[in-house]
């Protein structure tokens, strides 16, 4: 018997909108649907742990579910932890390194070009389909030939120059693969009259999370909860990330999922456009220079979790000349980690055909989005570029 | 008008009359079972389903409490599969009597009873979501078992065997010639016919309701009827048995039963005549709530899903009126002896768990009667279902391809007859039953072996619409199924499910509240709203 803390299937109604709105459950019959798998289920693991369904496995925690429900029912949180309470644990080297996206991330920057170059070899393609059943028709984040925090050493001395302060949470895909997203970060932030705090944190825990390595990812959260509230120097003080995944965790998953005490950061958390929309109100407002594009915006399931795509769409409006074209909330399929696994990719593909084929219909100049991963899945499959909103407003700003 | 011929006629179709007829077949002798509603309708359905080790009853009832643990380890054997083996705890709370912790471990110990004392730490590691607070724990071999799977065994090895039963048959009148019973009259509600059935053994084993049975021979057996009620909660709030280390009172004990708990019970005299209209009290429920929080403080945050109670009698045995004379353990009367009525047997008190010894008690004196020699064997012949015991792993991996959960809940509710039931054909585990895990082959395997009448039946045998929203998506489907697996015609399997909905209603409707109510109003609107139900009522009157 476990403790039970975490009851919200017991407000289950039955309703099944969640299963209807499950991206995954649409494409496979391999997937019973949030209902049966979560709810559903888990009064009867809580008889008996035996009674796990392995069909758990093809959740991939976008979340969609908990926002359809309307009895707050936290149907992912409780599949995902199903996953690694009751079931026996088999180690991957594939998952391993997949949810270690520090350890590959200070691998990869360091090695930059050969590891880019191999990832897209055709041979080693072949192997890492073979050997770690990682899908040969994706394709690979390249990594960055510096990481971000060794770039923001060179601009950390101007930060002083700003009284009021913003702690900036970067993540992984920053550090290692995108570094550029964060610098736009720093100069929107700077524009807006504030400077940088940069804390020593760890990967907030997403990809742990999703490949069963809970103690892991519960270690790192202790830890970016002690060194994120140790740097606030007042309760004021925002912290902001600009990835959704990255946002949901520190203020979501943390105390729903990881059972941790997240209460010393919780109301500093803002996801970052949020955060500039607030500004803005406060008249501490931007001047931007037209950007006559049009762009298509794709909203991230876990930003649409956290209820912050609003904030995005209302700050792509503000930049003069700019055409949004808001596309039909749909996933994108790739879940993070997800799609790079063989025996979900077929399912991560067919779940964002829609979304593909939307965009394609939408003919835009380039895709906007939140997310890393939704990047990487609509770069590969259509043809269109994606860009992050605080790289276009970075552009924008005189 | 039908008539039948028999041995022995054997009226109530609760554990104790399914147990007997079972005891008569595995004898050899030709047994006929009269039940007016259905199976474990009675009492037998109605009780928290505690399969006591006797710990209960060893500070003031000891014959009760030996009785206890030896059925318990029988029971454990023959009957596996309706049974849980959890275990349970005496809890002493801070506001108990210290003292009942010594005094309940030393009776257990003259009774026979391995209760062993263990550390309110140990306590909490076996139960993490009892009351911390706790004093002192004593562990004792409780288990639970599942009355409807258990009647429902002995009813099904009886017919396997050669035995007759006729449910939803009411008997009206027993018969007699002089002074020997010749039979009963009964009425086949189903059919709407009366008829006659011969035996020169009858064996009255309708619980409360033995006092109209007898009455209708012309003997007078006053009973004493006490009312308890029990509130379900949604979830296993515990795994093992949980009780109050104090003198048994309201509202003491958290039983766990399959997927759900148990909140037990209270103890309410109630007139003879109200018997048939029993209703839970609002102050019940709140006694059951607030003690049962004591022991788990999770009840108070849980979801109740339904309350009901059921009724136990208190018998004058030797027909005193005034109540001093009062049986609370296993009355057997041979009415030859009391009452000069020749072939008469009443069996009546007891418990769900001791209806083997009961059973066996009867059926010895049924034997002498009928000069038959024959040794009783249900303390070592399994039930079905009990035949083999195997594991859930095992089952799983027989039945790869099948989701574990519905392996798993068709293993637990039909022991080794899961081979009965299961097939690799995709309808067949199809659910239709989603809280529950009950499939289609389930619902086709209980309609056509299991006598199952209406959808109440149905719930019995396989939990159908027991789950947390109570048959708001699996009563139509079995409706639906009625007419493919039974002889119903479409109008007919509309009537069920009226009546089935009904039923259901009836035990929410005590606890109408929260997330229960926003269940209910889905429910109403899908079965009012969407399909029309109370439509089909008007045009049928
Ligand atoms: C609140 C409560 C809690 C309990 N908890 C437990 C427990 O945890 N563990 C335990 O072991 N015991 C428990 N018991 C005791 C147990 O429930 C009963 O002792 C047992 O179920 C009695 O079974 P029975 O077959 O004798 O009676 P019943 O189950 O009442 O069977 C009598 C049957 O006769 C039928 N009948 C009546 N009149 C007629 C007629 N005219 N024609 C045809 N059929 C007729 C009825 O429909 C009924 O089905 C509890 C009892 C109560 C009241
Ligand atoms: S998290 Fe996504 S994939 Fe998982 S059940 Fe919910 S909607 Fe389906
Ligand atoms: S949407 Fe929420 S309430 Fe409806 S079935 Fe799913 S979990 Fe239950």
């Amino acid at each position: 018997m476990i403790k039970l803390e975490n009851i919200s299937f017991d407000h289950c109604i039955k309703c099944t909108v969640c299963t209807i709105y499950c991206p995954v459950a649409r494409v496979t019959h391999l997937y019973p649907g949030p209902k049966q798998s979560g709810p559903d289920t888990e009064r009867l693991r809580i008889k008996n742990p035996e009674l796990l369904d392995v069909s758990l496995k093809y959740c991939s925690n976008c979340k969609r579910c908990e926002i359809a429900c309307p009895s707050d029912v936290k149907i992912a949180d409780i599949i995902q932890t199903a996953k690694w309470r009751y079931s026996k644990k088999e180690l991957r080297i594939r998952d391993f390194l997949l949810s270690r996206t520090d350890l590959m991330g200070t691998f990869g920057t360091l090695f930059s070009a050969i590891v880019n170059f191999f990832t897209h070899l055709g041979m080693v393609k072949y192997f890492l389909d073979v050997i770690f059943k990682i899908p040969s028709g994706r394709t690979f984040p390249n990594y960055a030939s510096g990481t971000f925090t060794k770039w923001f050493k060179s601009v950390r001395k101007y930060q002083d120059n700003y009284a009021d302060k913003v702690i900036y949470f970067h993540g992984c895909y920053v550090n290692y693969n995108y570094p550029q997203l964060g610098k736009d970060v720093v100069k929107v932030v700077n524009a807006l009259g504030k400077g940088v705090i940069i804390t020593k944190e760890k990967c907030c825990g997403v990809p742990l999370i999703a490949n069963g390595y809970i103690k892991k990812a519960q270690s790192h959260g202790r830890h970016n909860i002690k060194v994120l509230s140790s740097a606030l120097p007042d309760d004021k003080t925002k912290i902001v990330s600009a990835s959704s995944s990255c946002t949901l965790a520190l203020k979501h998953e943390y105390p729903n999922l990881l059972e941790l005490d997240n209460s010393p950061i919780i109301n500093n958390i803002t996801y970052i456009t949020q955060f500039i929309l607030e500004e803005f109100e406060k008249g501490n407002i931007l001047r931007l220079k037209p950007l006559s594009y049009t762009v298509a915006y794709h909203s991230p399931c876990h930003l649409e979790r956290m209820g912050s795509a609003a904030f995005t769409i209302e700050l792509l409006r503000k930049i003069p000349a700019l055409t949004v074209k808001i596309l039909h909330s749909e996933c994108c399929g790739i879940s993070g980690t997800y799609g790079f696994k063989n025996e979900y990719y077929g399912i991560s593909q067919s779940v964002g055909n829609e979304l593909f084929r939307i965009i394609d219909e939408a003919k835009p100049d380039f895709v906007v989005t939140d997310c890393e991963t939704c990047k990487w899945q609509i770069e590969m499959n259509t043809k269109y570029k994606v860009i992050h909103p605080i790289s276009l407003l970075a552009e924008a700003i005189e | 008008m039908k008539t039948l011929e028999a041995e022995v006629i054997v009226i109530g179709g609760g554990a104790t009359g399914c147990g007997v007829l079972r005891d008569c077949t595995l004898r050899g002798i030709d047994a006929i079972l009269i039940e007016k509603n259905d199976i474990a309708s009675g009492t037998t359905g109605r009780n928290h389903g505690l399969l006591h080790s006797g710990a209960r009853y060893a500070v003031r009832d000891l014959e009760s409490a030996t009785e206890c643990i030896k059925e318990n380890r029988i029971l454990k054997k023959i009957a596996w599969h309706c049974i849980e083996p959890t275990g349970g705890l005496f809890v002493t709370l801070p506001e108990d009597d210290p003292n009942y912790h010594n005094r309940l471990l030393e009776a257990c110990r003259f009774a026979g009873i391995d209760a062993k004392e263990i550390s309110v730490k140990k306590a909490l590691s076996i139960e993490p979501n009892c009351n911390p607070n706790i004093l002192s724990a004593i562990w004792v071999p409780d288990g639970t078992i599942d009355p409807f799977r258990l009647t429902s065994a002995n009813i099904l090895d009886s017919i396997e065997r050669g035995a007759h039963v006729f449910t939803h048959t009411q008997v009206e009148r027993i018969m007699l010639k002089q002074n020997q019973v010749i039979g009963v009259q009964c009425y086949d509600k189903t059919a709407g016919e009366y008829l006659e059935i011969y035996a020169p053994i009858i064996v009255n084993a309708s619980g409360v309701w033995g006092q109209h049975i007898c009455k209708t021979a012309g003997i007078e057996l006053k009973m004493f009827p006490s009312k308890g009620s029990m509130v379900i909660i949604d979830y296993r709030i515990n795994n093992v048995v949980v009780n109050r280390c104090r003198v048994p009172s309201d509202g003491d004990i958290i039983v766990p039963g399959d997927t759900v708990s148990l909140i037990g019970t209270t103890s309410r005299k109630i007139p003879y005549d109200t018997i048939d209209e029993l209703v839970v009290d609002d102050d019940e429920i709140d006694v059951l709530l607030s003690d049962g929080e004591k022991l788990i403080p999770n009840v108070s945050r849980a979801r109740v899903l339904r309350a009901y109670c059921g009724v136990r009698p208190l018998i004058a045995v030797s027909g005193e009126m005034d109540g001093r004379d009062i049986s609370r353990g296993v009355v057997l009367i041979d009415h030859k002896e009391r009452d000069n009525v020749q072939g008469l047997i009443t069996i009546a008190g007891g418990k769900l768990m001791t209806y083997r010894l009961m059973a066996e008690m009867t059926t010895d004196l049924i034997a002498k009667k009928l000069g038959n020699s024959k040794r009783c064997l249900t303390y070592k012949i399994p039930l079905p279902g009990s035949e083999k015991r195997v594991g859930y792993t095992k089952k799983i991996k027989y039945f790869s391809g099948i989701p574990n959960s519905v392996v798993g809940s068709t293993h637990y509710r039909h022991g080794e007859r899961v081979h009965n039931i299961l097939s690799l054909k995709k309808r067949n585990y199809g659910l239709i039953c989603e809280c529950e895990m009950v499939t289609l082959g389930e619902v086709e395997y209980a309609i056509k072996n299991l006598k199952v009448n209406d959808i109440v039946d149905l719930r019995r045998r396989t939990r159908i619409g027991m789950g947390p929203c109570q048959g708001e998506l699996c009563a139509y489907r079995a409706a639906g199924l009625f007419t493919e697996f039974g002889d119903f015609t479409p109008d007919e399997s509309t009537k069920l499910l009226m009546d089935f909905l009904e039923e259901r209603f009836k035990g929410v409707k005590p606890v109408l509240w929260g997330d229960g109510l926003r269940e209910f109003e889905f429910t109403y609107w899908i079965y009012q709203g969407l399909f029309g139900l109370g439509l089909v009522e008007d045009n049928n009157t």
